[in-house]
């Protein structure tokens, strides 16, 4: 399996007035192809910031960030980033489909893959809605949406259902799940819910409270096959997230 | 120091006054040297009838302000209190408000020629729509719920207003007062350059049509730095109602 | 049906007040409302409104456009760099406090005042500053996330302003252009009054100055009318380009 996505050394210090923060510090590690990684730590771990850099939003102060082998400088192609705040990532003057549409508008046959992506997320009957006509739950699922049609390689999600109430977090998950399995995009979830990062990824990578480095690779041994009911009392479950939980409790204790 | 970036602004807009007519760009005799402007400043501030004109602007300017607060702040909390007078004046109230107060320059002028009450009615008439409205919005906001307590504690009518309908309303009162500090000082420069009210405005008329460019500029710049204390001032002032009230609302 | 009774009941009350009154009083600067209203169709013949108010609207038309166009133009181009805007802050402040009615004598100085243009560029200069600081403002307050997210999709710079930027900015420019509008308003009266000349406030002066009270009571109707029908044709317009914004707020409200 090649990689994907290869943070390398990726260092960022903010430099404000007179006062310098360091906000990750030397912060390694790599995505498979078509892997699902989640990424937790504590409140306050510099996610955001790490999201950022990888996303190319925000320069790294050392170190790089490469995807497909091409060092990030700037946001990259074959990149899409589903944002927390759903209700501000939207363009409100657009409708859900022109939502869909608008960064892939360029393309041919661009109408049929908002179609299709609408499809995916369960959102066809929507499509000629304002996004602010919809629940948060919804108005995430055309985020999820907008970033599918996009077909990116990889998939930035950054604490995308922080803000939704858990009924909706749970059947957000297991789009999440459905999605990743169907069109096989590689996934990079960052969230502060350890069970959450249990019971999504293949691996969950603990962050160390700041200046943030990778404080543990926890790799889940978890079928495939996971619903909300049985995977999350399984007794396998169970043990991975005592384990995440014990080493986030320590990475915020470090501080 | 932040300070430096508005500061460096300010000094090349006034270094491009300084040479662009020096240069010949434009014409000195439309628009001189910006030092040029200053001197007939200084000229002029130590003249008394500079300070007197500048005294009966900002007295018209205050005056006429004072009544649109009252009569709107009363009117305001009157009609937007009282349902039935809410439902009866709407229309009327967006019907007269968009009217332009320049309408009634004619008509002040017929009856009050140039005196100071001219002024005073555009000033009054223009400030009075700006409060109005932002009262009725305030008595608006007020929380449905708070009412229906108050009341059921049986505070009286007044009491009511007082305890819970001012409080509200107030924060936008203050932009009332914003909106109505700014459009009152353009009427009541308006006036007295057009209608010939004693006056900044009649000064900077007099001094233009007499051929004395520096001192129309100087009166200018003078104007809109009172334009400038007067909305940095209103700000101000709104800000510290603002602080406790956390709603955001644009501004009509 | 009541609501139609309670819209119209003040105003014909009022009217039938105004119509009694100066009937009775009998004042010279009070004709009775009925004259008025007879010497109304003969004042405003064909020959007044191709010769004085249309060239009158046409001038504030004309104006009002320039000031739109310039305004939005430099108002994105200053909003979107910091350090022109901290620059440029104290000096828009001042054109913005200037009281526009004072324009005047400044361009006579240049021009004299007798033609269209000066009366044009008096009404745009006067128009522009509002427009100009509310976008400055607008453009400010665009969403970040918003912007982020028009990053990591890669929108060109031309979506990028029409989709992020303008559309986004627009609340704030729309109040900025009715702000503008009735002060285009004021100016195009009085920009008549300087010099003798055709147009619509240059005709109602005249009547005044010739003591033709009713004739000028019939021009200040007209002006308040017209005030009244541009402020309803700009709220046609701004429910038109704004219907996203007040449904988004109305949603806000209710969450």
């Amino acid at each position: 399996m090649a990689v994907s996505l290869d943070v390398d050394g990726l260092a960022k210090t903010y430099t404000g007035h007179g006062r310098d923060v360091e906000a990750i510090r030397d912060l390694t590690f790599k995505v498979q192809q078509g892997e699902l990684v989640c990424v937790v730590g504590p409140s306050g771990a510099g996610k955001t910031t790490l999201l950022r850099c990888i996303a190319g939003l925000l320069d790294s102060s050392g170190g790089q960030v490469r995807l497909d082998g091409v060092p990030v400088t700037e946001p990259p192609p074959g990149m899409a980033v589903v944002f927390q705040e759903y209700g501000r990532s939207l363009f409100p003057w657009l409708t859900v489909r022109k939502n869909v549409e608008l960064p892939i508008k360029s393309r041919p046959a661009f109408r049929k893959s908002a179609e299709a992506a609408l499809e995916a997320v369960g959102l066809s009957d929507s499509a000629d809605a304002h996004p602010w006509q919809l629940s948060g739950g919804m108005q995430q699922r055309v985020a999820i949406a907008r970033a599918i049609a996009y077909e990116p390689s990889v998939l930035l999600m950054d604490e995308p259902f922080a803000a939704v109430d858990a009924q909706t977090r749970a059947d957000l998950e297991d789009l999440v799940r459905t999605l990743w399995r169907r069109l096989g995009i590689t996934i990079v979830f960052v969230t502060h819910d350890i069970d959450e990062s249990v019971y999504l990824g293949q691996r969950v990578l603990v962050l160390s409270n700041r200046p943030t480095t990778v404080l543990a690779d926890v790799p889940v041994d978890l079928p495939e096959e996971r619903t909300q009911l049985e995977t999350r009392s399984s007794p396998a479950f169970a043990e991975i997230r005592s384990q995440v939980w014990t080493l986030v409790q320590q990475a915020k204790k470090d501080s | 120091m932040r300070l430096w970036k508005p500061l460096a602004g300010i000094a090349i807009v006034a270094a491009a006054a300084e040479i662009v007519p020096r240069a010949g760009l434009v014409d000195a005799r439309f628009l001189p040297p910006f030092t040029t402007m200053v001197r007939a400043l200084g000229r002029q501030v130590v003249e008394g009838d500079f300070w007197l004109a500048l005294g009966q602007t900002l007295g018209g300017w205050a005056l006429g302000l004072a009544i649109a607060m009252i009569a709107g702040v009363l009117a305001g909390v009157l009609i937007g209190s009282v349902p039935f007078l809410r439902a009866v004046t709407a229309s009327t109230i967006e019907f007269l408000r968009p009217i332009p107060s320049v309408a009634l320059i004619p008509l002040v002028v017929l009856i009050y020629g140039s005196r100071i009450q001219s002024a005073l009615v555009l000033v009054v008439y223009a400030a009075f729509w700006q409060v109005l409205v932002q009262v009725l919005y305030g008595v608006a906001d007020v929380d449905p719920v708070v009412r229906d307590t108050a009341r059921s504690f049986r505070f009286s009518r007044w009491g009511i207003v007082r305890t819970v309908v001012w409080p509200t309303a107030l924060p936008y009162v203050m932009t009332g007062f914003r909106l109505a500090a700014a459009v009152a000082l353009i009427l009541e420069i308006t006036a007295e350059l057009i209608v010939g009210v004693p006056g900044l405005g009649r000064a900077i008329g007099v001094a233009q049509s007499s051929g004395a460019v520096p001192d129309t500029y100087a009166l200018v710049l003078v104007v809109g730095l009172i334009g400038v204390v007067v909305n940095v001032g209103a700000r101000a002032v709104e800000r510290r109602t603002l602080r406790w009230h956390t709603s955001i609302r644009s501004e009509a | 049906m009541r609501r139609v009774l309670l819209a119209v009941a003040l105003p014909a009350v009022l009217i039938a007040v105004w119509w009694v009154v100066s009937a009775l009083a009998g004042s010279f600067f009070w004709p009775p409302l009925s004259t008025v209203l007879a010497v109304f169709p003969e004042t405003w013949n064909a020959d007044r409104i191709v010769g004085d108010v249309l060239p009158s609207l046409a001038r504030l038309a004309i104006g009002y456009l320039i000031a739109l166009v310039g305004g939005v133009v430099l108002g994105v181009a200053i909003g979107s760099f910091r350090t022109l805007r901290a620059m440029a802050e104290p000096v828009l402040e001042f054109f913005r406090a200037l009281p526009p009615p004072v324009l005047i004598p400044v361009i006579a100085l240049f021009a004299g005042y007798t033609g269209w243009t000066s009366k044009i560029v008096t009404i745009a200069l006067g128009c522009l500053w509002p427009i100009l600081l509310n976008t400055v403002d607008g453009v400010r307050s665009v969403d970040e996330v918003l912007r982020d997210t028009a990053r990591s999709y890669r929108l060109g710079p031309v979506d990028r302003f029409l989709h992020v930027v303008l559309r986004g900015a627009s609340p704030r420019i729309v109040t900025g252009a009715r702000q503008a509008l009735s002060i285009g308003v004021i100016l195009m009266v009085i920009s008549e009054l300087f010099g003798a000349n055709r147009g619509l406030g240059a005709t109602i002066v005249q009547f005044q100055r010739g003591f033709e009270v009713p004739e000028m009571w019939t021009g200040i109707i007209l002006l308040g009318l017209l005030g009244v029908v541009l402020s309803v044709l700009f709220r046609l317009v701004e429910n038109w380009t704004l219907a996203w914004y007040h449904g988004q707020r109305q949603a806000e409200r209710k969450g």
